[in-house]
């Protein structure tokens, strides 16, 4: 039986979204903590790269997946380094380390180029679950890496909300004076968040290289870490959010391919250009902006209220 | 105050660690080389590359940094000095081509379209320097250009799409609407349909020469309307996984791509610059080269059909065989009439052929192509 139309694209909007997914999660819990981390693309790429080299020596896919989540934590470990050790310029750092970081991962790619992967993420079938008409399809016949990725979206939310931990993380992230003064660790906080940040970052590059489309080549993120970033601000730093916006990011590609491919049965859709519908997220994402900047007087609507400034003791 | 000089030591730190890191390589092959040819040194003539992008890019920069080494390999008496890679088009390619002569190369390769204006300003002043065009269509004494007839291949391909569909419906994943593009899906129809008229071929943009996942979803929604045979213009392989995830076939492109999907790949159309960059440096050395249009076809070797795959029969082969040997013989080529475009109109009457003027400025599809070209 041929699977309706609307669930194919689903299904590959799950897939498409999900390096994004990662992404942003990484990036949630970085901004959350009051840390703008622009070094996203970058660690996706060393994460890409290092999960690729690994599981090419080790011919073991999950040796990739730690390999790319140790990289992402290391490049993220500089930019805590850089941005709350030495409260330097959380942009200047963040953009230094993705061209850092696209430059490294070219590096070390070097010898890889062309060569397939011996141990790709492949589709498993999770019983029971897949069996549901239409949503077992959509959500549940992917990689093991997908599943994960609902796990995590669970997770980072109760942390975020529900835990003390959560509480403080989102203290250090709104007021961090305060925090201190309430004997919260603020700088240990943010290096635990920007790092655990990154290494999900890097685990979004791994996903790309190891089960999106195996393979190593150069740039292969295609500005995803940026695309990460805006859905970061669409999700209005919440992960139940970021996982409807990834899906939604990460499917406007694909209907768009299905409307030229369908070509005459696309009907009235026919006529709207391909090109057209690439720039929706990124309008809804301006126009969420506009809403977050202006509800943000009246009520609380999410952005960190120290979001990207640097917090210094001794400046009380 | 001292924290920012510790920021600017980190900074450095990374800058430094990039630099050794690529410099690395190179310094190590350079240094190797001049150990050796010492005494031979001030004889050797220098030729230097620019690419687009990374040389890593599996795909377009790729094909033309295979040929730099074949080339390093095959012509004695010259120093081929490190590709310099990732380069601008437009303006700024003057300075790095002015800074390449400066450096005293002989023989300059500039392997985008973007680079023309460029290089024939700086070819205007140095006139004892050789400048190699690639796409182009400027030509000074001093200046050529070369390019490959790829549509060729793309038509032998088509063949092989044509015979080995079943569902009469073929997929082809297209980076932009430009003429390069269009002539190949062209090219590659009129193959499809020239052993199977029934076929047609499907068209999706993508916007992209270069997003693996991108690419590999485009050519999902073809697989999904019933393609069961996907093409691609496109740089990465990411089609190609498409199409064997799916246990369907593709025709790859730029470089042998069965390593990526060995149940797949049936063939595609490949770039080869080796043969005639080794033998453009030697023409130069003898004396012999003179400044010309070039526009190599699939007799010349600069363009070729990649290995076929397991599955590919041996009358299909023969086939392609056949027509190839017209092609190489002169007898015929690709866009020899009649043909019609995709609205029934007749674009090239019987016996007639396009000439190389019209086949660059291609805008419109031929009979047989499903799909439309984007228009600003």
């Amino acid at each position: 039986m041929k699977d309706p139309l609307i669930v194919v694209l689903l299904s590959t909007a799950v897939i498409a979204g999900t390096p994004l997914l990662f992404a942003a999660l990484g990036e949630i819990l970085s901004e959350r903590a009051g840390v703008l981390n622009l070094g996203v693309e970058g660690m996706m790429l060393v994460g890409a790269v290092s999960g690729y080299i690994a599981t090419v020596q080790s011919g073991n896919h999950w040796v990739g997946v730690i390999a790319a989540l140790g990289a992402g934590g290391m490049m993220a470990a500089i930019h805590a380094f850089l941005s709350v050790t030495l409260r330097a310029n959380q942009v200047v750092s963040g953009l230094a380390l993705t061209i850092f970081g696209t430059g490294l991962s070219a590096f070390l790619g070097k010898g890889y180029i062309g060569r397939p992967v011996p141990d790709v993420f492949k589709p498993v079938e999770i019983p029971v679950l897949s069996r549901i008409p239409y949503a077992g399809k959509i959500l549940f016949e992917h990689d093991s890496l997908v599943y994960l990725s609902f796990l995590l979206v669970i997770m980072i939310w109760i942390i975020v909300f529900k835990t003390r931990w959560g509480l403080n993380l989102r203290a250090v992230g709104e007021n961090p004076a305060a925090a201190d003064s309430m004997g919260i660790p603020v700088y240990l906080t943010r290096y635990l968040c920007v790092i655990s940040g990154g290494m999900l970052a890097g685990l979004g590059g791994a996903y790309l290289s190891l089960a999106y489309a195996p393979t190593w080549v150069e740039n292969m993120t295609s500005g995803r870490g940026w695309i990460a970033v805006a859905l970061v601000i669409f999700a209005v730093w919440h992960p139940g959010k970021a996982i409807v916006g990834a899906y939604i990011f990460g499917g406007v590609d694909s209907l768009g391919f299905h409307i030229q491919a369908m070509g005459d049965k696309a009907l009235f859709l026919k006529d709207v250009s391909p090109f057209f519908l690439q720039m929706l997220p990124y309008i809804l994402t301006i126009i969420v902006l506009i809403i977050v900047t202006s509800e943000t007087k009246k009520r609380r609507v999410g952005t960190p209220a120290s979001l990207g400034l640097p917090y210094d003791r001794e400046e009380r | 105050m001292y924290k920012k000089v510790l920021a600017l030591i980190t900074v450095l730190l990374m800058a430094v660690a990039v630099f050794a890191g690529c410099g690395g390589g190179a310094d190590k092959a350079s240094s190797g080389q001049q150990g050796e040819d010492k005494s031979q040194e001030a004889e050797k003539t220098k030729v230097a590359f620019i690419y687009v992008g990374p040389a890593g890019d599996a795909g377009w920069s790729y094909a033309h940094d295979l040929g730099r080494k074949y080339l390093e390999e095959n012509v004695s008496g010259i120093e081929v000095t490190p590709p310099l890679e990732s380069v601008p088009e437009g303006a700024d390619a003057e300075q790095v081509i002015e800074n390449l002569v400066q450096k005293g190369n002989k023989i300059i390769f500039a392997t985008s379209f973007g680079y023309m204006d460029a290089m024939e300003k700086v070819a205007k002043k140095h006139p004892d320097v050789t400048f190699l065009h690639c796409s182009g269509y400027k030509v000074l004494d001093n200046m050529g250009t070369y390019f490959g007839r790829i549509y060729q291949p793309r038509y032998l391909s088509g063949i092989v799409a044509g015979k080995t569909t079943k569902s009469n419906t073929i997929g082809y994943v297209a980076a932009f609407p430009i003429p390069e593009v269009v002539r190949g899906i062209n090219a590659f129809t009129l193959g499809v349909r020239s052993v199977n008229p029934d076929a047609k071929v499907k068209v999706v943009w993508t916007n992209t020469w270069y997003d693996p996942a991108k690419e590999k979803d485009a050519a999902k929604s073809l697989l999904e309307q019933g393609a069961d045979v996907v093409a691609q213009h496109q740089d990465t392989p990411g089609p190609m996984q498409a199409a064997e995830e799916a246990g369907k076939f593709g025709v790859s492109y730029n470089s042998d791509m069965r390593q990526f999907a060995p149940k797949a790949v049936l063939t595609g159309p490949v770039w080869n610059w080796g043969p005639y960059y080794a033998e453009t440096v030697q023409a130069i050395l003898d004396g012999t080269w003179k400044s010309e249009q070039y526009w190599g076809p699939i007799g010349d070797g600069i363009v070729d059909l990649a290995p076929y795959g397991d599955m590919v029969t041996d009358d299909v082969k023969a086939l392609v065989d056949a027509k190839e040997r017209e092609i190489v013989d002169g007898t015929w080529d690709v866009f020899t009439g009649p043909i019609k475009d995709n609205t029934g109109k007749e674009r090239v009457a019987a016996g007639a052929k396009l000439t190389d003027q019209e086949m660059l400025e291609m805008l419109w599809f031929v009979e047989g192509v499903d799909g439309i070209i984007p228009q600003e």
